[in-house]
């Protein structure tokens, strides 16, 4: 076993390398650019392709191309990066190219700010671009799962032929822990309707357009098909001690893992809380919400947001019980804050 | 009997859907056929654009990707660097590449991307309903521009060719175009030049095509061939604007 102290953004570009990524496309931009620069040491020493471009725009339709090939590929960016390969990303979902793209989130709207944020929820989890599409999107909590996603994030996206978004809060991008590298992966899946040149096969064309009301009616059936078969097997949450609890609190990234401590210091005032944390924002873990919505008391949805997700957390309550808000913006809260929070709740509520 | 005229390979049976006169046909046929010359078929990956060569995809007889507007040169670009082996061609009009995706060709080929990019210039959107194009001429009308393109309000009527010949990293860039017999021919060499010039590695290219849009320009075939010769090749002036030989 390797284990290796590591920052949140190079476990991840790792964890990229390790799943046999090797053409990576990208702009710089804070707190992104730590994965461009660690995958513009390491790729071209292993036969990789790094192009840094002259926009997201050029990024991520080199990603288009890129994965077009059937090759593993990336880019990473950050607020308004990502608003920018919003049109590539819609172009990916319909050709249904496989490929990794990676939100190491800053605060906006705007410029914003360069700290911490997961106000990309609904333009991660809604498709973000233009058309009727998603994409899958996965929401690491620590250094180890910035690698092991961006491994996961890989399978996936080949096994659905589907572009995978990685969304990080800045701080984890940041944060240095203690990594236990992965093995790396050999086997691959073939890609048959990859572009590389027609030699004894018919040629293959990747194509987004659909002139006729029919047919683009059955690829958008086609693609909600397979999105329905994400929908079934691929939510993934983690609980923590939500059995008993009567405020279950919701919350997924870095913000997750500060709030586990926080559900135990309020458990330690008598207050019985619980955490889900979704790891997969889309498709939302919404049984693992249905699973404790009759037991609780109420739900608190925590987000370095206005509040986003807490839209999702109510479809999935079905209106079985109240779901309540707290949101900061622009930094981390600490964990006494935030079990303040929980007790104050707990306090309105007569728990 | 001696077959001495047929299809090209590289073209595949499909009726183009280009209007009446519309030169887009000639300039695909021309692709085509220097793509059967060099035999280079079975490894070559074609860009198209959004415009009305769209639906080029379904006309090359080659592995084809469709491209968001403008941005044909940096998805060329990651195929090139990913299949070094493969052939890059893409397919853009003036919109297209001049307009929307401005950027991204002047950085492929200032990056020296050994690409080769068929530009086709018929002076504005055809797709669209005859819009200006950032390379519609001066006084001449296009839907957005009803009074005739002004200095004062629309700037001057961009030149990629002589812009592209500007970067190092462009290897091999000249303007043709497909008005006459003899400069058909002349358009097919340049075309072919660009490929030669992607496969000796020599960097970026670029043939600029002057091409007809009767429907838009409102004349009928042979007028739009004169309007072109008369309008068109005053300001865009045919030649080689960059030949980088090999060391
Ligand atoms: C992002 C985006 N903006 C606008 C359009 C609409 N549009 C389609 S084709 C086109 C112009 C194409 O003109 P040109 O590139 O000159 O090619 P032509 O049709 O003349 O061959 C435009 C503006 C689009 N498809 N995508
Ligand atoms: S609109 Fe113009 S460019 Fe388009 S097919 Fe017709 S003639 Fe050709």
């Amino acid at each position: 076993m390797n284990k290796v102290l590591m920052k949140g953004n190079e476990a991840l570009a790792e964890g990229a390398i390790l799943a046999g990524c090797r053409g990576f496309f990208g702009y710089p931009i804070t707190p992104s650019s730590e994965i461009a620069e660690y995958m513009a040491r390491k790729l071209p020493k292993i036969g990789g392709i790094f192009v840094q471009a002259e926009s997201e725009l050029a990024a991520i339709n080199m990603v288009y191309g890129g994965a077009a090939t059937g090759t593993r590929v990336m880019t990473a960016s950050s607020g308004p990066g990502l608003s920018l390969k919003q049109e590539g990303i819609s172009f990916i979902s319909e050709a249904e190219l496989p490929c990794l793209i990676v939100n190491i989130s800053r605060g906006g709207p705007g410029l914003g700010g360069i700290q911490p944020s997961q106000g990309d929820y609904f333009q991660a989890t809604r498709g973000g671009g233009h058309g009727d599409y998603h994409t899958m999107v996965l929401a690491p909590a620590s250094t180890q799962e910035m690698m092991d996603f961006a491994i996961l994030g890989y399978e996936l996206a080949d096994r659905y032929r589907i572009p995978v978004v990685i969304m990080a809060e800045g701080t984890l991008g940041n944060l240095m822990e203690p990594v236990i590298v992965r093995d790396e992966v050999t086997s691959f899946p073939e890609k048959p309707w990859a572009i590389s040149g027609c030699q004894g096969r018919k040629p293959n064309i990747v194509n987004t357009l659909h002139l006729t009301a029919e047919g683009l009616e059955q690829r958008n059936r086609h693609l909600f098909s397979k999105y329905k078969e994400i929908g079934m097997n691929e939510k993934r949450a983690e609980t923590f001690m939500v059995e008993d609890a009567d405020i279950v609190v919701v919350a997924f990234g870095l913000l997750a893992r500060v709030i586990k401590r926080s559900v135990i210091d309020a458990r330690k005032h008598g207050i019985k809380a619980g955490l889900i944390r979704p790891m997969t924002l889309w498709p939302f873990p919404d049984e693992h919400i249905k699973a404790v919505a009759d037991t609780c008391k109420v739900m608190l949805s925590m987000e370095i947001s206005m509040g986003q997700m807490i839209q999702d957390i109510r479809l999935a309550a079905e209106g079985r019980v109240p779901v309540e808000f707290y949101g900061r913006i622009g930094f981390l809260p600490n964990p006494e804050e935030l079990t303040r929070e929980i007790i104050a709740l707990a306090e309105r509520k007569g728990l | 009997m001696a077959i001495v005229f047929k299809r090209p390979q590289s073209l595949t049976d499909a009726k183009f859907h280009y209007c009446p006169g519309c030169t887009h046909g000639i300039i695909h046929r021309l692709v085509a056929e220097c793509l059967d010359e060099m035999n280079i078929r079975e490894k070559t990956v074609g860009i198209c654009p959004v415009g009305c060569s769209v639906l080029a995809y379904d006309y090359f007889n080659c592995d084809m990707l469709e491209a968001a507007h403008g941005r044909a040169p940096a998805i060329a670009t990651a195929i090139k660097r990913l299949k070094p082996e493969c052939f890059l061609f893409t397919y853009q009009g003036d919109g297209d590449l001049a307009s929307i995706g401005m950027g991204e060709i002047v950085h492929a080929s200032a990056r020296g991307e050994k690409i080769s990019v068929f530009f086709i210039n018929n002076t504005l959107y055809g797709m669209t309903g005859g819009q200006m194009a950032p390379t519609t001429l001066l006084g001449q009308v296009a839907t957005t521009c009803p009074y005739g393109r002004k200095v004062e309000n629309e700037g001057y009527p961009v030149k990629m060719a002589e812009l592209l010949a500007g970067n190092e990293g462009s290897a091999y860039i000249s303007r043709v175009a497909v008005n006459s017999p003899a400069n058909v021919v002349k358009a097919k060499k340049a075309i072919k030049k660009a490929f030669e010039t992607q496969a000796k590695g020599l960097g970026f290219s670029m043939v600029e095509i002057l091409s007809t849009c009767p429907t838009n320009w409102g004349l009928n075939p042979v007028d739009a061939m004169k309007w072109m010769e008369d309008n068109m090749i005053p300001y865009y002036p045919l030649g080689e604007f960059k030949v980088k030989e090999e060391k």
